[in-house]
């Protein structure tokens, strides 16, 4: 016993070394699970306000950006509403007598703390938590595009996974033909996300528009990720090789709104019963 | 030596809010990054040992990650950088030692040796980071070539803050 004790204290260093290094792998493996809680990332309270110190200035310059994609933002909202409510009157829809289905999804606006876009796995801090509302596994949008979805929450802030996250996959749908697939970021241009999935016998073309299809149920349907920048066949592969260009310039993203899905565990309880039932 | 421990400790801080107020959103090229916080490790004072470097490095890395939302990465690159540096130190001893008291400077040791000493730690801390970060060899070249161009830029920016900040005298 004694031999041993003076072993581990002649090799000390050795051994804090291993176990610093496994408490750090252990960590990472941990932060690399999606949506869990955790205290220590930049949802705390104290990293947050020094990151939003930084933001704030950064913001200061891109103000005159910043107002008019909200103002641009707002004519389109301002069109939308005005079309909405004449069908409102014109015909009767059915979906709308349903106030649960009218108001399935809820926006919640934020202003972005901390935001990358170099790394292989990016995260946006924003300014909004649990105490507004925030529950990990909710869409964050901007008024260009899909931005991300909700990693971790604290009581003020939350970290939202970006679209440029080379694990973070959303369902999509190219508009104009209907075809369905996923686009996830290979990690090099932060211009471009790849869309993968896209079946040999689709005809996606350069210029069309490509929207989230609303089928896993954190999205709303319909919102824009971005236009085909270039789309290829190999000879032998299954899909398509199709780049598409980013709607949201994600380095100069200032205020997202997230999307509660009110729906959601509605949605999810019935799938996961009918899928129980096959097996 | 407490005086030593606080300007260590005041520097810490200073090394940590540089990073992540000013270095976290200087990247050139998109590819380009500075770690500037890896020369507080470098330049800790030669006597502080190994078990000690292991801990500074542990809180500094965790520290960082907190603010880049990258729990765990850039601490097992700045523990394993502080576990290699006191090695690298005894290798690289220059004729007739290292002066007692004093940090593994720039101006203690001359630019020549001050390279030899920092350019295989710091590529060492960014070859872990940056893979780690891209979990996996899928990017090798791209990823190398973050590596390279910000190991450049790292070394450039520590060359510089220790020409520019007049040497302290021994504390």
């Amino acid at each position: 016993m004694e031999r041993l004790l003076k072993f581990i204290y002649e090799y000390r260093a050795f051994f804090t070394f291993l176990f610093l290094e496994l408490t750090c792998a252990w960590l990472i493996i941990e932060n690399n699970r999606f949506q869990s809680s955790t205290y220590f990332n930049s949802s705390n309270r104290m990293a947050a306000s020094v990151l939003g110190f930084s933001q704030g200035v950064r913001e200061y310059f891109s103000l005159r950006t910043i107002n008019r994609d909200l103002a641009e933002e707002n004519a389109i909202l301002r069109t939308a509403l005005e079309q909405r409510n004449q069908r409102i009157f014109a015909d009767q829809i059915p979906e709308l007598k349903d106030p649960l289905i009218r108001n399935r999804f809820e926006y919640i606006d934020a202003k972005v703390v901390s935001n990358s876009t170099q790394f292989y796995k990016n995260y946006i801090t924003v300014d909004k938590g649990e105490l507004d509302g925030i529950k990990p596994g909710m869409a964050a949008i901007s008024p260009l595009g899909a931005v991300g979805k909700v990693k971790s929450v604290s009581d003020h802030f939350s970290v939202l996974i970006s679209l440029l996250h080379t694990d973070q996959m959303v369902s999509c749908i190219v508009k104009q033909k209907d075809y369905f697939g996923t686009a996830q970021w290979d990690g090099a241009d932060m211009r471009f996300t790849n869309l993968r999935y896209i079946p040999r016998h689709a005809n996606p073309s350069v210029g069309d528009t490509v929207v989230t299809s609303g089928y896993n149920s954190i999205f709303p349907k319909g919102v824009l990720v971005g236009v085909i920048h270039s789309a290829t066949l190999n000879e032998e592969s299954p899909f398509w090789n199709i780049q598409v260009a980013l709607a949201q310039d994600f380095s100069k993203l200032s205020f997202v709104e997230l999307v509660k899905s009110n729906l959601k565990s509605e949605r999810d309880s019935l799938e996961r019963v009918t899928i129980s039932e096959i097996r | 030596m407490i005086r030593s421990g606080v300007v260590h400790i005041v520097l810490f801080f200073v090394y940590v809010l540089v990073q992540v107020i000013l270095l976290k959103n200087l990247v050139l090229f998109d590819f380009a990054f500075c770690f500037l916080y890896v020369a507080f490790i470098l330049l800790l004072p030669f006597e502080l040992s190994t078990t000690l470097t292991l801990l500074v490095g542990f809180l500094l890395g965790f520290t960082i990650d907190i603010f880049y939302s990258s729990l765990g990465i850039h601490a097992f690159a700045t523990v394993l950088m502080s576990y290699l540096r006191n090695y690298w130190l005894s290798v690289i001893t220059p004729q007739g030692g290292y002066d007692v008291g004093n940090s593994p400077t720039m101006a203690a040791n001359g630019v020549q040796w001050f390279l030899v000493y920092a350019i295989p730690l710091v590529f060492i801390h960014h070859f872990v980071l940056f893979f780690l970060e891209a979990s996996g060899f899928d990017m090798f070249w791209f990823t190398l070539l973050k590596i390279i161009s910000s190991l450049l830029f790292t070394l450039t920016v520590i060359v510089f803050l220790q020409l520019l900040v007049p040497q302290r005298r021994k504390i």
